[in-house]
Formats: structure tokens, C-alpha cells, sequence
């Protein structure tokens, strides 16, 4: 087990390496300087500018000081903002846009698992089919079309919810759903063919020959065998919620780190992008990294594979 | 033991039965192809039939409604600004008076070919790299799977974002970038189904025949390995739309004279409240059933095309 | 080699009689079971009329070709048919005077595992991936007997010394992959016992094992009844294992008993013509010249069953009356009960 998470540790550090310098690579691909766009600066003030955010050094110098900033996670002033710092927004946008996540990871799992649990046990009843019918639709509307969606007749015609801010628990509901949704849908389709196949297993049948009570063979027999392809899938529904993020607070104003993040990229404030993207992919490598360590705990045969040479 | 009590026993049925018939129990179903079961199969599935003849209607439209239209894609008029649907225009008009019904076609358009373009790209690296990967095994193997490793650890969108901020915003940058991180699916899927297939009989077969690995490849692995593939690809599709219009949506994408489903409904934004509603229900309309319909035809393929699945 | 074995072990197994020669008490009595499955295609007739009693301390082999109702009759016996789309729409299961057809789900939940046990046929898939054996051994025992961790404990110890599993206290915080599969299959039985059930269920407890591990699990299944007394209902189709463990023997085609005698009555006298095939087709050591006689053709299709006896189409004795009516069950020597025309006095000499 440790050398496993050895090992992935080592992976984790080289992805996020590779996409740091990735970054830093395509942001000075591109040609002519920042700003370039500002024609009411002198030479002068250009230079004094570039020499302000470093810009007049050698590429190398460059990339080196780029990985001393990730090293000690200092990405310096933003561009467009002189007087803020990139670790300033990244602190004040990255704890709401964290609790939207959390919360769209919560609502999606739960009620995701349990909709896909309900449909597998009553297969091939109306509570199947509806839930299926939910989760196709739900994986077919876009995340931003649902939140324009829900804006326009939450908000606007009946008027139920606030249609944008992040506030109170209130204002938090239509942002949420329209992220959830999404994942929730792929989930319940997910736990729903897992769960079906687990069924037929053998060691059911010998739980149900055990006597043993639906409750406890649907949730210590089945459930925990059937989260096990869901729970490999959590590496890219986590990005997909990421990046969902960019839009939902886009759309709702939510002064998350993904509004930001946006306006950075269309005002083409390098430094907020290449911090946030850095800090973004860490974000997540670092979760799939815990992804895969549940995924240990949950199935005894991860732990001993290498020890035991035995698979299956 | 249960007696038919009700049935006289005849004393003359106490004689040896015939032969001719004793045979005759074997069922008989027509043998079809892979190919031929599987449309069959398919074409039993209502829900994956109509997600297929709506997009056929799809493209028909997104073909030629631009062509026959009136309007211009790009064409302002402002004193039909924000109009509600009419004879006049069928979805109403935008803030520059552009007509949505020709604007909605024309994103389906630019839908459907980035999708597809996304799918063949990917299908090509995919099935080279994977095809490669996987018929060759160990070391070449092991590395090009270490490579695809780190790759799928990176965050797609995120990277597809930088790549859009660098490049001009064009709907071949938006290709290139979708694909530059989505092959990797591919090639993953393509490996497994060599992995399993090449040690089928039939290979070894040709192997000793003499047959060269180009041979192999293109004549026993592909066939045999097309069901997941092609269901790949008809998921990669939707996820490419979803992509593009994800694009357009953030203004990374196509830009605004032109119109794609993204780029509409982020136009429509500023005006969801004000109660012009078509100006967002129709691009969310399509993009949505277009999507639902790619995944419940790529759900009926995957049913069809699984060889272990009878009926 | 069959017979051989057959003759070997009957002197070892303790018989279904006791001292004074008559039979021991009957734990279970099937009487005109009837199963069916609602498919797509149709109604299924899994099980069509099945009749047998199991008496205390016996093995009863059902033996049969794939697909005869076996595994659905001893399925229905535990309560484990799937409804939908399964049913069982005639017939009863009387154990220890109680009818099981008529007990719903929660009733049911009461003897299974406690009365009536299952072991099933793939001892890698019958345990749980996730579970620890010591969780899968005692769980089943601190549903049914309010019994503390600790006592639960002692007793899954007890039971995996009886199935000769070595370091148990160790061995019960272990997965089933961490061990081999005749280890998991002792574990299973181990399983199916610990609530010293009176009647346990094997369906084909030996088909997914090695040979010489099989002997092994054989050998066990007689120590542990000659030590409980259980009775034991043997879903096979492996003759072998028949002539090794069981007392008696009845015979399914087609979702019905065909015919039913001790082991020595099928064996060294069988009287229906797919009895003799089955045991026509089974490998001989000391019969080499002789060749191995398949039964030709497949079984019927059981969405429409025919009238008359179902082997008719496959059978090499086929009279008119066979595809005209069922036969009528007759009672041969001692135990010995057959359904065929063959039986019937109009029949002698026919095919002679």
C-alpha cells in the first residue's frame, strides 16, 4: 500500500510539472507583450512595466523563477489589477468555489447512488424507467443551458430563487443544481448497471441464502461492491465539475475562483492564468490522487496485489 | 410424478415410434453477421431509432436551411431588433435583429462538424497509438501507456481553455484542441480490445501462416474491434459539442457575427430575465436533443453491438 | 469405476436406515412442485411436478443435464426463486411440518441460514471481494441468534477447524482472495454451517474445483454429516460425485423426476432409458474397448413442454404412447420408482 501511494505520489509530481511547464510554455508562445494592447503606454513605461513583472529576463530565467513561484506559492501581481496579488484572488475566490464544489459533489453522489440504487432494485419498473429517462436527459443538457434555464424560470418568471450571488443557502440552490445535475445523471446511470450486475453475483445469492435482511445485503453486500467502477470514475466528474465551475459562477456572479479565472483569460492577465491553471490542475491531481487511495481502501485486493502477486 | 389420468392409453400406441421425426427438434434461427444482427438489433430499439433519424433530420436541416434562408447568418438588422417569434422570423430575432431560426442551423452546423471532425481525429490517433501500443506489448507497451497515464491525469478542459487563450479563436483551433487531449480515451479503449483479441486462435492461425503485422492488424484485429470503438466515437461526439458550445459560452470560441449554439445562448445571458425567451430556448433546445440524441444512440450501439447480449 | 466407487463407499457412509431397518424420519417432502418463469419469449415450465423425500442424516443426489430444473427445484426449496419474473405456481415443501411455498420473504428470511443452508457451485464468486471472512462467517449467525461479537467469534473459529482450515484466528480477518479455491470453498461450507442448519443444499459444489481438491471437499461433506447428522440435498451432473457421497439418487429431465432409487438401484439396475444413457456416457477405466454412448440430440424446449414423456424425441426405446401421455410412475424394487411406458406390461417384449 505505501509503495503504491509512493508511486502515484511520484506520478502526481510529474503531472503537475508537465502542465506547469506547459503552461508557462504556451503563455510565452505567445508573441508581442501584454502590453502591447495598452497604446497609451511610452517605450518607458512598457519597459518599466516588463521589468516590474520580470518579463526582460531570458526565457529560462524565467521558467526558473516560474517554478520557484509554484514552489512557494507566490505567482505575484496580477496584470490587469497592479495592486492585487494572483495568491490574494486565488484566496478569496478558491473558498467559495471549493463550497460549491463540495456541495455539488455531495448533492450529486447521494442522491445520484441512491436514484441508480432504486432504479436497480426495482429494474425494469417505472421507478427505473423514470430515473433513466432523468439521467439522460441529464447528461444531455448542458450544465450552462440548465443554469440560464433554472435563472430564467426560477428566477425570473416565478420568481422562487435568487438568480444570482452566492449568499445564503438559498442562493446557493440554483448554482448547485445546475452543476450537480450533470454528474448526479452519470452516477445513477453508473451505480444502477453496477448494481444490477453485483446482483447476480453468487456471494448475493449466498447472502440471501444467509437469512441476512434486504437492507443489510443491498448496503454492506452490494453497495460497497458496486461503488467501486463510481468511484473511477470521480477523477473526471471532479474535473468536469472544475470546469463547471468557470461557467455556473460566470452565469450566477458567484466571485469564485472560476469567475476570475474567466475574466483573467479574456483579459489576458497571465499571471492569473498560469496561477490558477497551476493551482487548478494541482487542485485535482492532487484529488484523483485521494481518489485512487479510496479506491484502495475500499477493495482489499489493491492493498496486497503487489506483495501477494495475485490478482482477480 | 404426475399422471395424465384424463388421456385413455390406447393399447395399439404400444408400438416402436417412428424415426423420421425425432430429429426435428432443433431450432432453427437464420445465422446473420455481426454487422446485419447488430442493425437488427438496433433497429428494435425505438429510442436509439429516433435519436438516429432526428439526427439525420439535423444535418439535412443544418445543411441547407442556411443555403435557402432569406437571412444571412451575419446579417444585422437593427430595427428588428430582439422581435419575438413570427411569420416573419420563425425563432424571433437577436439584440442586432439577426434571425435565430437561420443562426440555429448554422450552430448546427458548426455542432455537428466540430463533433465529428473531434471523433474522426480521435479514432485515427486513437486506433495508431492504441492499435501500436497494444499489438506490440511489453516495454513499447509499457511505455506508451506510462505516456497516456500522465496525459489522462491532466484536466481536458482546462488544458483545451489554455490552448484556446494561445491560439486564434477558430473553429480549427477548437478541433485541434479538442483533440490534442481527447485521443487518449481512444487509444485506451483500442488497446484493451487488441489486448484481448490478439491471443484469439484465429490470429496465431495467420500469424503462422506467415502473415505480415500490418496484415494482421488491418485484416482479423480492426474488424473484431470496432463494436466499442464505434461506440466511443458516437460518445465522443456529444462531448465535442458539449465542448464547443462550453467554448463559445466562456467567449473562447467562434465569435459573435458568426453563430454557434455557445456562442448564442451567451448572447442570450444578458437578456434571460427580460423575458425574450427564444433567444435562449432555441440554441438550449438543440444543443440538448442533439446531445440526447447522440447518447441514446450511442447507448442503443452499445447494447447492439455487444456480441454477448442476445435478443 | 463408477460402480466401483458406488460399491466402495456405501460400506463407509452411514445408511438411510437406522438399526431396526426402517427408514428414519423425513425432514423434507417435496410434493408436486411447479416453478415457471415469465420471459420475453414466454412462460418457462422450470420444474413440472417434482415429488421426493429426504430422510434425516441422507445425501440425496439430483442429478441431470443443464437446464433441468435441478438448480430451480433446490432454489425453490430455500426460498431463493427470483419473483418476478419466477414463481412457484403449484405444489408443496413441507419441512419440519411447516409448507415453505406458502411462507412469504420474511418467513422465509427465518430458516434460511438457520434450517436450511446453500452452498454454491463457484466458491470464487460465492464470497464476498470486500468482506472479510470472519464478517461472512459470523454475520449470518449474529442475524439469526442475538449473539455477542466475541461468542460469534469463537464459534466461526470452531467451524473453520471443522472444515480444516489452519491459523483461524488469523485467517478470519483475511479476504477471499487470499486464499486458494478449495480453501474458500471449506470457507463456504464453514458458512452453511455455523448455524447447524438440518438440511444443506450443495448445487454443484465441486464443478469449479481441481480433481484431487475435489476428492477432498468430498471427503469432507461425509465427515461433517457423519459429525452433524445434516442432511444433504447434491445438485450434480458429475456421476462420479454421485457414487461417492450419495445415499440415494434421483434423476431430472425436463423439469421432472424421472426416476428415483437408492444409489445401487441406479447404478446396477437403471430402468429409464435416459438413466442408462447418462450412465452410458460417463468414462469407464475398466471398460476401455468399450465406447463412450452420448445421448443424441438436446432437451426439449421447456416454453412448451411436450404431452407426453419429454425423452421421447431423444429416447432409442420411443413408442407411440410416449409422445401420446406421460407414463405413469411405477414402483420397482425396495425404493426404486420410474415414469416410463417401458414399465407398462403391454411394452415386455416389444424390443427384445
Amino acid at each position: 500500500m505505501i509503495q503504491y501511494i509512493i508511486k502515484r505520489f511520484f506520478m502526481m509530481i510529474l503531472t503537475v510539472l508537465l502542465i506547469a511547464t506547459l503552461t508557462f510554455f504556451l503563455m510565452h508562445s505567445i508573441p508581442g507583450s501584454p502590453f502591447d494592447e495598452d497604446r497609451t503606454s511610452n517605450p518607458t513605461i512598457q519597459e518599466n512595466l516588463e521589468k516590474y513583472y520580470k518579463l526582460d529576463q531570458p526565457l529560462p530565467v524565467q521558467y526558473v523563477n516560474y517554478l520557484k513561484a509554484i514552489v512557494t506559492f507566490d505567482f505575484g501581481p496580477s496584470i490587469k489589477k497592479p495592486n492585487e496579488s494572483v495568491n490574494n484572488l486565488l484566496a478569496r475566490g478558491f473558498p467559495i468555489s471549493f463550497e460549491l464544489g463540495i456541495v455539488t459533489i455531495l448533492v450529486a453522489v447521494l442522491s445520484g447512488v441512491t436514484l441508480g440504487t432504486l432504479a436497480a432494485l426495482r429494474h425494469n419498473g417505472i421507478i427505473d424507467y423514470l430515473a433513466m429517462t432523468f439521467a439522460v436527459v441529464g447528461i444531455s443538457v448542458p450544465n450552462f443551458i440548465l443554469a440560464t434555464l433554472f435563472i430564467q424560470v426560477f428566477a425570473g418568471q416565478l420568481g422562487w430563487l435568487p438568480a444570482a450571488t452566492w449568499q445564503s443557502p438559498l442562493h446557493m440552490i440554483l448554482p448547485t443544481l445546475a452543476l450537480a445535475t450533470g454528474p448526479m445523471a452519470i452516477i445513477a446511470r453508473l451505480t444502477r448497471s453496477s448494481m444490477l450486475e453485483v446482483m447476480t453475483q453468487d456471494y448475493i445469492k449466498m447472502a440471501r441464502a444467509k437469512g441476512l435482511k434486504p437492507s443489510r445485503i443491498i448496503i454492506r453486500h452490494a453497495l460497497r461492491n458496486a461503488m467501486m467502477p463510481i468511484v473511477t470514475i470521480m477523477g473526471t466528474m471532479l474535473a468536469g465539475i472544475l470546469t463547471g465551475t468557470f461557467v455556473i459562477e460566470r452565469i450566477f456572479a458567484i466571485p469564485g475562483m472560476g469567475k476570475y479565472f474567466v475574466e483573467s483569460i479574456s483579459n489576458r492577465d497571465y499571471p492569473v492564468i498560469m496561477g490558477s491553471t497551476v493551482f487548478y490542475s494541482t487542485f485535482l491531481i492532487f484529488m484523483l490522487f485521494l481518489v485512487d487511495i479510496v479506491y484502495g481502501i475500499l477493495d482489499p485486493r489493491i492493498k496486497l496485489h503487489k506483495k501477494e502477486g495475485e490478482s482477480s | 410424478m404426475t399422471n395424465m389420468k384424463d388421456v385413455e392409453i390406447k393399447d395399439e400406441w404400444f408400438t416402436p415410434k417412428s424415426k423420421n421425426m425425432v430429429k426435428a427438434e432443433m431450432v432453427v434461427r437464420p445465422s446473420l453477421s455481426y454487422w446485419a444482427d447488430a442493425w437488427r438489433k438496433l433497429r428494435k430499439n425505438k429510442l436509439a431509432m429516433s435519436g438516429l433519424l432526428f439526427l439525420m433530420l439535423l444535418a439535412i436541416m443544418a445543411i441547407f436551411v442556411p443555403i435557402f434562408s432569406p437571412y444571412l447568418v451575419t446579417a444585422t438588422d437593427y430595427p428588428n431588433q430582439n422581435k419575438a417569434p413570427s411569420m416573419m422570423h420563425w425563432f424571433g430575432t437577436d439584440d442586432a435583429g439577426r434571425d435565430v431560426f437561420t443562426r440555429t442551423w448554422y450552430g448546427a452546423r458548426i455542432s455537428l462538424f466540430v463533433g465529428w471532425m473531434a471523433a474522426l481525429i480521435d479514432f485515427f490517433i486513437g486506433i495508431i497509438y492504441g492499435g501500436i501500443s497494444g499489438y506490440k506489448g511489453g516495454k513499447v507497451d509499457l511505455m506508451m501507456m506510462r505516456i497516456i497515464e500522465v496525459l489522462y491525469g491532466l484536466p481536458h478542459l482546462l488544458v483545451v481553455i489554455l490552448l484556446m487563450v494561445v491560439m486564434d479563436r477558430s473553429l480549427t483551433t477548437i478541433i485541434i484542441a479538442l483533440t490534442i487531449t481527447g485521443w487518449v480515451g481512444m487509444a485506451r479503449i483500442v488497446r484493451g480490445q487488441v489486448l484481448q483479441i490478439k491471443n484469439y486462435e484465429f490470429v496465431t492461425a495467420s500469424k503462422s501462416f506467415g502473415a505480415k503485422t500490418s496484415r494482421i492488424i488491418r485484416k482479423n484485429l480492426l474488424p473484431n474491434t470496432m463494436g466499442p470503438i464505434i461506440v466511443q466515437m458516437t460518445l465522443t461526439v456529444p462531448s465535442a459539442i458539449f465542448a464547443e458550445a462550453f467554448l463559445s459560452f466562456l467567449g473562447l470560441g467562434i465569435q459573435t457575427p458568426f453563430a454557434s449554439w455557445g456562442v448564442m445562448a451567451n448572447d442570450a445571458l444578458p437578456v434571460i430575465l427580460s423575458g425574450d425567451w427564444w433567444r435562449l430556448f432555441f440554441p438550449a433546445l438543440f444543443i440538448s436533443l442533439t446531445m440526447f440524441a447522440f447518447n441514446v444512440l450511442g447507448d442503443g450501439l452499445q447494447d447492439a453491438l455487444d456480441p454477448k447480449q442476445g435478443g | 469405476m463408477v460402480r466401483e466407487q458406488a460399491m466402495q463407499s456405501n460400506s463407509m457412509k452411514q445408511p438411510a436406515f437406522d438399526e431396526k431397518g426402517k427408514l428414519k424420519e423425513k425432514i423434507l417432502q417435496v410434493e408436486d412442485l411447479q416453478v415457471t418463469f415469465q420471459t420475453f419469449g414466454g412462460v418457462v415450465q422450470a420444474v413440472r411436478g417434482v415429488t421426493f423425500d429426504l430422510h434425516k442424516g441422507e445425501t440425496l443426489a439430483i442429478v441431470g443435464e443443464s437446464g433441468c430444473g435441478k438448480s430451480v427445484t433446490s432454489n425453490a426449496i430455500m426460498g431463493l426463486i427470483p419473483s418476478p419474473p419466477g414463481k412457484v405456481t403449484n405444489g408443496k415443501v413441507i419441512f419440519k411440518g411447516k409448507n415453505l411455498t406458502a411462507f412469504n420473504k420474511s418467513e422465509f428470511r427465518k430458516i434460511q441460514g438457520v434450517d436450511v443452508s446453500m452452498i454454491f457451485q463457484d466458491p470464487m464468486t460465492a464470497l464476498n471481494p470486500t468482506m472479510s471472512i470472519g464478517e461472512q462467517l459470523t454475520e449470518g449467525l449474529r442475524t439469526h441468534h442475538k449473539i455477542s461479537k466475541a461468542d460469534a467469534k469463537t464459534k466461526a473459529i470452531e467451524m473453520l477447524n471443522l472444515v480444516g482450515i489452519s491459523n483461524p484466528h488469523e485467517r478470519l480477518k483475511q479476504y477471499p482472495h487470499q486464499f486458494s479455491g478449495g480453501m474458500r470453498q471449506r470457507i463456504v461450507i464453514a458458512i452453511s454451517l455455523i448455524c447447524e442448519p438440518t438440511l444443506l443444499i450443495a448445487d454443484e459444489p465441486t464443478t469449479a474445483l481441481d480433481v484431487t481438491i475435489q476428492a477432498q471437499i468430498l471427503e469432507l461433506f461425509a465427515e461433517i454429516q457423519e459429525k452433524t447428522g445434516v442432511s444433504i440435498i447434491l445438485i450434480t451432473h458429475d456421476l462420479g460425485v454421485v457414487a461417492k457421497i450419495a445415499d440415494r439418487i434421483a434423476v431430472m429431465y425436463a423439469g421432472k423426476i424421472i426416476e428415483i432409487g437408492t444409489k445401487r438401484e441406479i447404478f446396477y439396475a437403471p430402468a429409464h432409458p435416459y438413466t442408462k444413457g447418462l450412465l452410458n456416457s460417463v468414462p469407464r477405466l475398466d471398460l476401455l474397448e468399450e465406447e463412450l454412448q452420448p445421448i443424441e440430440g438436446t432437451p426439449p424446449d421447456l416454453f412448451a413442454p411436450p404431452t407426453g414423456c419429454a425423452f421421447t424425441a431423444r429416447c432409442p426405446y420411443a413408442m407411440e404412447v410416449c409422445s401420446h401421455a406421460y407414463p405413469v410412475e411405477t414402483s420397482l424394487f425396495g425404493q426404486h420408482k420410474v415414469d416410463c411406458w417401458l414399465q407398462d406390461e403391454r411394452a415386455k417384449g416389444i424390443f427384445s
